[in-house]
């Protein structure tokens, strides 16, 4: 079932000059179908101001369409009666830790979504523990937000999100602001939600090592989706990749300045494992 | 100096009166300041002393930490006691040069002093004992009641209950600032009230557009969590009253029992 289905989607930033006449247009989202099927994890890739962040606003209905259709869930994002329900399917955690967490202690934040929706004491309560105990930061639960390190922030921030029950988590650069530990701590806490809560994912990032897990890949660029398929697929075209101002993997990009030299690999190689499998091959042959 | 001010003083010690409901120690604080102000007699005073200093002893918070906050009145202090003295009309005791000190000027700047210092005291021992979300909490609660006069209630210990989160990360924020501009040259230290005033221009105006950036990020954050207002939401943590609570009211009637009881009392009489 599709969770996510967008046609023909656009949205434009209109900037006014101060007598409120149009200054500027710039289409930050152009024409984008996209089709996310439930329990999917996808990355959305893109260099800044490719729109991603702008798609993402949508899926939340933060942002609605200006042309085109968004279905979350089933659910048309400019029908205002149903807002709370697509935000309460489609989770939204954002790239400043700081700036998303409210409560005052761990566990009042992640309660936060819950009381907003009128959630009984008890099973508040219930969803707390268990999406604290999902990214694995129950034991933070009377700790003061402030005092947490970057990763340990937005992990609460996920479970927050999960506290409401969603279908579907946007995660919009989730890891800009972290280092590298704090990242990875993120991004296996997401991929465990993905495996074993059979949430629907979508990323946006611009780190490539995090888009290795995912099932499918949307490269963006300039508001449109330019490419798209499995990490493999994707990380095959490594000269468009550069074109779109986006890096690979330093691997995938060892294997195809290799394969440019001359040396038989295959298209699209992700791990070092893969790489020296392939290696080996290679000096048999 | 950003560092000095500190508005969640909180001191653990997990003393009775820490685990009161906030709203006993509200209602406690505000009888207690008002009952300083309504009574004006020697016997009153004696009460209100050892009612202090029995609260004090039972939060096993350590009286230097209730010092703390005379110090930042202590020109107030001396400001109403001088005027107090010279200015209060009545039988002259003592005469300096043109300056008269009356009886009635001792006892009122007596009288205030006494009522001030008590005044702090008594109010930090509430922020001393309640973490500032209890304290919002206990404030949104019992000022419920307003909702009906369209007094936003819930949107107010809201707004208080995140300005308490901010504090520190905004504080950080300034330090980070200052010392960027500090590399760039900036000089926060040195020159006249007015030089320094104007020193701080390059670091408000970079603290301002990024106070209103994290406030543009985290609406949006709480849009995506379904926030919409204070109607139709549960609370994760309701205030209930306890046992406690109520022997608290109970001891809190008490002592303004005993207060009216003690100021008819007249067995000082009029000091002069």
């Amino acid at each position: 079932m599709e969770i996510v289905k967008a046609r023909k989607l656009a949205f434009e930033y209109v900037k006014l000059d101060e007598e409120g006449r149009v200054e500027s247009r710039s289409r930050a989202v152009d024409d984008v179908d996209l089709d996310v099927q439930a329990g999917d994890f996808i990355a959305i890739l893109g260099h800044n101001g490719s729109g991603k962040s702008t798609l993402a606003k949508h899926i939340n209905a933060i942002l609605v369409p200006m042309e085109g259709t968004l279905f979350v869930d089933g659910k048309d994002t400019r029908d205002e009666s149903k807002l709370w329900e697509i935000r309460q399917t489609a989770g939204m955690v954002f790239q400043n830790p700081d700036n998303q967490i409210i409560g005052t202690i761990v566990d009042e934040d992640v309660g936060f979504g819950p009381e907003n929706m009128g959630v009984p004491r008890e099973e508040i309560w219930q969803r707390v523990e268990e999406s604290l105990k999902a990214v694995g930061m129950w034991e933070y639960r009377s700790h003061s937000p402030n005092k947490l390190s970057g990763g340990q922030k937005q992990r609460v921030a996920i479970a927050g999100v999960m506290a409401m029950r969603p279908k579907c988590i946007v995660l919009d650069e989730p890891t800009a602001m972290l280092d590298p530990s704090g990242r990875r701590e993120v991004i296996q806490a997401v991929r465990e939600l993905n495996r074993r809560e059979h949430v629907t994912v979508i990323l946006i990032t611009h780190y490539m090592e995090e888009v290795i897990q995912a099932n499918k890949v949307f490269v963006m660029e300039q508001g449109k989706i330019v490419m798209r398929g499995t990490p493999r697929e994707v990380f095959s075209h490594v000269d468009e990749l550069k074109a779109y101002r986006l890096d690979v993997p330093q691997v995938t990009l060892t294997a195809h300045e290799l394969q440019k030299a001359g040396i038989p690999l295959p298209n699209g190689i992700l791990t070092i494992e893969e790489l020296v499998e392939e290696l080996r091959k290679v000096r048999k042959a | 100096m950003l560092r000095d001010i500190t508005l969640g003083q909180y001191y653990p010690s997990g003393s009775v009166i820490h685990r009161l409901d906030p709203r006993v120690k509200l209602a406690g604080t505000l009888v207690y300041l008002i009952s300083l102000f309504a009574f004006r007699s020697v016997e009153a005073y004696v009460v209100a002393t050892l009612f202090l200093a029995a609260m004090i002893s039972i939060s096993k918070v350590p009286l230097k930490f209730m010092m703390r906050g005379l110090k930042s009145i202590l020109f107030l202090l001396l400001f109403t006691s001088i005027f107090n003295l010279f200015l209060v009309p009545g039988e002259v005791v003592v005469r300096i040069w043109k300056l008269k000190i009356t009886d009635a000027g001792i006892e009122t700047a007596a009288f205030m002093a006494i009522r001030l210092v008590y005044l702090i005291i008594g109010s930090s021992l509430m922020t001393l004992t309640t973490t500032p979300n209890d304290l919002t909490d206990g404030l949104e609660k019992a000022l419920g009641p307003l909702k009906r006069i369209r007094v936003p209630v819930h949107e107010i210990a809201l707004i208080m209950s995140i300005a308490l989160r901010f504090i520190p990360i905004l504080m950080e924020e300034t330090d980070k600032i200052m010392k960027a501009q500090m590399a760039r040259g900036a000089d926060f230290e040195s020159g006249n009230l007015i030089q320094k005033a104007k020193n701080m221009v390059p670091l408000l105006v970079p603290l301002f557009i990024s106070a209103f950036r994290r406030a543009n990020d985290l609406a949006m954050a709480m849009e995506a969590r379904g926030y919409h207002g204070g109607e139709g939401r549960t609370k994760m943590k309701p205030l209930e009253y306890k046992k406690r609570d109520l022997a608290a009211y109970l001891i809190l009637a008490g002592y303004v029992a005993v207060m009216f009881a003690a100021n008819r009392l007249k067995i000082v009489p009029a000091l002069f």
